[in-house]
């Protein structure tokens, strides 16, 4: 592989280092919010208890 | 659906400047770099104008609605940015044997436009949420918009002339057909997953305030 070639695959996996880094953090933010949702829905369900 | 057409066209832009497009006669096998850092470094400046007319939209119309989709703009534009930036230096660290130059202003534009937005985030979150906070937001998405021209035409007006400079009257410079193709394949790649990005990104954003909303409502 000649130089040239190395430096133009680097800057193409750059870009795609970068598109996967931020498909990872996203996945974090969805847990998250899943787990918020469940918290949520926890809080609700012991709500209509409480009136009930 | 935009991020399979984004990743279709991706990978089709990539094999193109990859397998069809010939060496470029003075740049040789490195001019290839052209083809994700001229996209992603335009992706930046769509999403700043696409930043700045949401700002418009929300100085015009007062619906907080817009604040979001200004901000993820933004975020989605410094992405990119950064993007720009990585792949400029490896490009110029082929062709001028250095990562960054100060002597070529077209450069040092693109990071002032970069830095620019990058205190966009301070300047957001150190005020807090409410109207006055996505006012001031949008004031400064405005602003930073007036750089984009300047960063553009820097290339074309900048003396040193090292920066190359590719959509030109020239018929030296001139693009072939396969390059043009390529870079517009290339383009509509990098804009597509542009646009993939700042609906998921959107959505998160949106989902974390009705969730902000939903705790308070139930505690």
């Amino acid at each position: 592989m000649t130089s040239a070639e190395r430096y133009v695959t680097a800057a193409y996996l750059v870009v795609l280092a970068v598109v996967l880094a931020y498909v990872v953090i996203y996945a974090f933010k969805l847990s998250r919010l899943e787990r918020e949702v469940g918290e949520l829905a926890e809080l609700a369900r012991r709500k209509k208890e409480e009136v009930a | 659906m935009l991020a399979a057409a984004a990743a279709g066209l991706l990978l089709l832009g990539i094999s193109l400047a990859f397998y069809w497009v010939p060496n470029a006669p003075v740049e040789g096998f490195r001019q290839r770099i052209f083809y994700i850092h001229v996209p992603v470094a335009l992706t930046a400046y769509a999403c700043f104008f696409w930043a700045a007319w949401k700002a418009l939209r929300l100085l015009w119309t007062r619906d907080q609605r817009y604040d979001l989709e200004s901000y993820t703009a933004v975020h989605m534009g410094v992405i990119f940015g950064v993007l720009t930036l990585v792949t400029g230096s490896i490009w110029a660290r082929t062709s001028w044997g250095v990562w960054w130059t100060w002597s070529e202003r077209q450069l040092v534009l693109f990071l002032v436009l970069f830095l620019f937005y990058s205190a966009y985030f301070m300047l957001r979150y150190s005020v807090d949420p409410g109207p006055r906070r996505a006012s001031m937001s949008a004031v400064y998405a405005l602003f930073g918009v007036v750089l984009i021209p300047v960063s553009f035409l820097a290339i074309r007006l900048a003396e040193g002339l090292i920066h190359p400079v590719v959509f030109t009257h020239d018929v030296g410079d001139k693009l072939s057909t396969s390059q043009l193709v390529t870079f517009g394949v290339c383009f509509a790649g990098t804009l597509a997953l542009a646009g993939a990005l700042y609906v998921n990104e959107l959505t998160g954003k949106r989902l974390d305030e009705r969730l902000s909303e939903l705790r308070e409502a139930l505690s």
